[in-house]
């Protein structure tokens, strides 16, 4: 669409601006101003330059809570994001079962992070849940408290359970604006199942695939309710991803310092990670 | 092939109830049942943790609160971003294109990296622990989104729409509330739905903004697993009635629900 150049139109986007600004730049200008300085309490800072910085960067538990976010994320990117196709492309078209299909699986993405976290730690107890009792019953020692491999699993298939239901929706969407004609075109051609995956819907599906692949590395990247509720970040260190470090850092030691320069390089990954997906993958769509 | 296709979403469907029945299955069992026996079905069927919850003012009054903000903040979010998607959509202007990616990068920043910030900032303006904070505080990730779907909503209005009512002598605010806001009601839908759901479920910001008055029905039920020994039945029947506002939001925008995912440009 060919728009006007109009400079009032920053009337209209004023209060979204100075609320937005509220609540982005006020907090960040804090955040930058912690990891600058030292503090001893009592609201006395010293300037600190990049101490905080230099030590969060070479800090090796940093590291590790960074890894640990980075195989997290992969994972469930790698689990979610074909399930989640293969789902929406099995889903019926139309008639009633497609409003029952949808209500169904968006519950999970409507429940509150805590319950969902607090809902699998009770389903996965090896003694009163469901899932803990049922492995154990089939063969497997399974005890996600104390076995750090149980833990992993469990986080990763509460994740897959309450996020899949996101990519099935939005490649579900992408499908629904394929108009009939090219499917029917695609038969008198006699393109078999694959080629009118390959060649009709995966180029449609395109658009939504990088939103959902963007939603879901952000919003695992920013993994904490959830996690901390079911294993609080343990056994030992196991499930520590960055937001739990982040926070067992600001709010249990105060040390506000190392905090905030973590919180900056953070935000940091967050941003390039993000914008690299974005650029590449709208790169290969002009292809 | 035909009984195939429909396999793998029952399938699904079914791994994403296992949970949820569980929950809802313990809520109906006395603790002694949960903790004593392994049973499918709750053998003492009771509805006793319901009771104590309608009837417990610090139980229903989290309910309350959380439904407070969640409101306050779906109607100031749609409200705010409807001009502001309007101007995206129609308009070009100085630093648009830079303002627009300045409005989604906040949807990227960790709340965890702001909860200490904002408890500072809301204290110091005096409306910690009051639901218009926590209303505030979620339109951090709340108002990028709802541009972002109004904006794509709008743009598939075709421009003749606007150029019509002006040449019909509609002043601007009486086009954009008698006939545009209209034209894109579904739109609106799915926005409200999106802002409901993000500062429903969100409970670090929530949790961190309120101490006693505005606490939100998530924080009051970790305090009760903490405190008062794990009184399992209440805490599944507490979540149980969690999961009821999301399901009847979804009801009303079940129809768009799908288009709505795909944030309004499929």
């Amino acid at each position: 669409m060919n728009k006007v150049v109009n400079q009032r139109a920053w009337i209209f986007v004023l209060p979204v601006v100075l609320l937005v600004a509220f609540n982005a730049i006020i907090p960040l200008m804090t955040v930058v101003n912690f990891s600058v300085q030292e503090t001893f309490g009592d609201n006395v800072f010293s300037w600190a330059g990049l101490t905080w910085f230099e030590q969060v960067l070479h800090s090796e538990r940093f590291h590790a809570a960074l890894l640990r976010q980075l195989m997290f994320t992969a994972i469930i990117l790698v689990i979610e994001i074909p399930l989640g196709l293969v789902i929406a492309l099995n889903m019926p078209r139309k008639g009633p079962w497609v409003s029952v299909c949808l209500v169904l699986m968006a519950l999970p993405l409507l429940i509150p992070w805590n319950v969902v976290g607090a809902m699998w730690n009770i389903f996965a107890l090896p003694d009163i849940g469901l899932l803990g009792r049922g492995l154990n019953w089939i063969g497997f020692e399974y005890n996600y408290t104390r076995q750090p491999f149980a833990a992993w699993f469990t986080m990763v298939l509460m994740d897959v359970w309450h996020w899949t239901s996101l990519v099935v929706l939005l490649c579900y969407a992408g499908l629904m604006s394929i108009p009939d004609a090219y499917y029917q075109a695609a038969k008198v051609d006699g393109a078999r199942r694959w080629a009118v995956f390959r060649h009709i819907q995966l180029p449609k599906l395109k658009y939504v695939l990088t939103i959902a692949i963007l939603l879901r590395f952000m919003d695992s990247f920013m993994i904490y309710t959830e996690a901390i509720v079911l294993t609080g970040g343990g056994p030992g260190n196991a499930t520590t991803f960055l937001s739990i470090d982040l926070q067992k850092i600001a709010l249990g030691q105060f040390d506000l310092g190392p905090a905030g320069a973590m919180s900056i390089v953070y935000f940091l990954i967050i941003l390039l990670l993000s914008w690299l997906f974005y650029t590449l993958m709208m790169r290969s769509e002009e292809k | 092939m035909g009984r195939a296709r429909g396999l793998v979403p029952a399938v699904y469907i079914l791994f994403v109830l296992l949970p949820i029945y569980w929950l809802l299955n313990m809520s109906f069992k006395t603790t002694n049942e949960i903790l004593g026996s392994f049973t499918l079905f709750p053998s003492e069927f009771t509805v006793e943790n319901y009771t104590k919850i309608f009837s417990d003012p610090t139980w229903y009054g989290g309910y309350i609160n959380s439904l407070i903000y969640v409101v306050i903040n779906t109607v100031l979010s749609v409200a705010v971003a409807l001009p502001a998607a309007y101007a995206f959509s129609r308009y070009r202007f100085l630093g648009d294109k830079h303002l627009f990616f300045w409005l989604l990068t906040n949807r990227m920043a960790p709340p965890a990296v702001f909860a200490l910030p904002f408890l500072q900032l809301y204290s110091a303006v005096g409306l910690f622990d009051t639901p218009i904070a926590v209303a505030l505080a979620h339109t951090l990730f709340n108002v990028p989104l709802a541009v972002w779907i109004l904006e794509g909503f709008m743009s598939s209005v075709p421009k003749e729409l606007d150029e019509t009512a002006y040449v019909d002598g509609y002043s601007f605010w009486r086009f954009f509330l008698r006939i545009f806001v209209p034209t894109i009601a579904a739109g609106i839908g799915v926005a409200a739905f999106f802002c409901f759901m993000f500062s429903w479920v969100e409970l670090l910001l929530a949790k961190t903004l309120t101490s006693v008055e505005a606490k939100p029905i998530a924080a009051t039920m970790t305090r009760t697993a903490s405190t008062s020994g794990y009184e399992l039945g209440l805490l599944a029947a507490a979540g149980v009635l969690t999961i009821i506002p999301g399901a009847f939001v979804i009801y009303f925008v079940r129809n768009y629900i799908a288009k709505g995912f795909a944030l309004g440009r499929v």
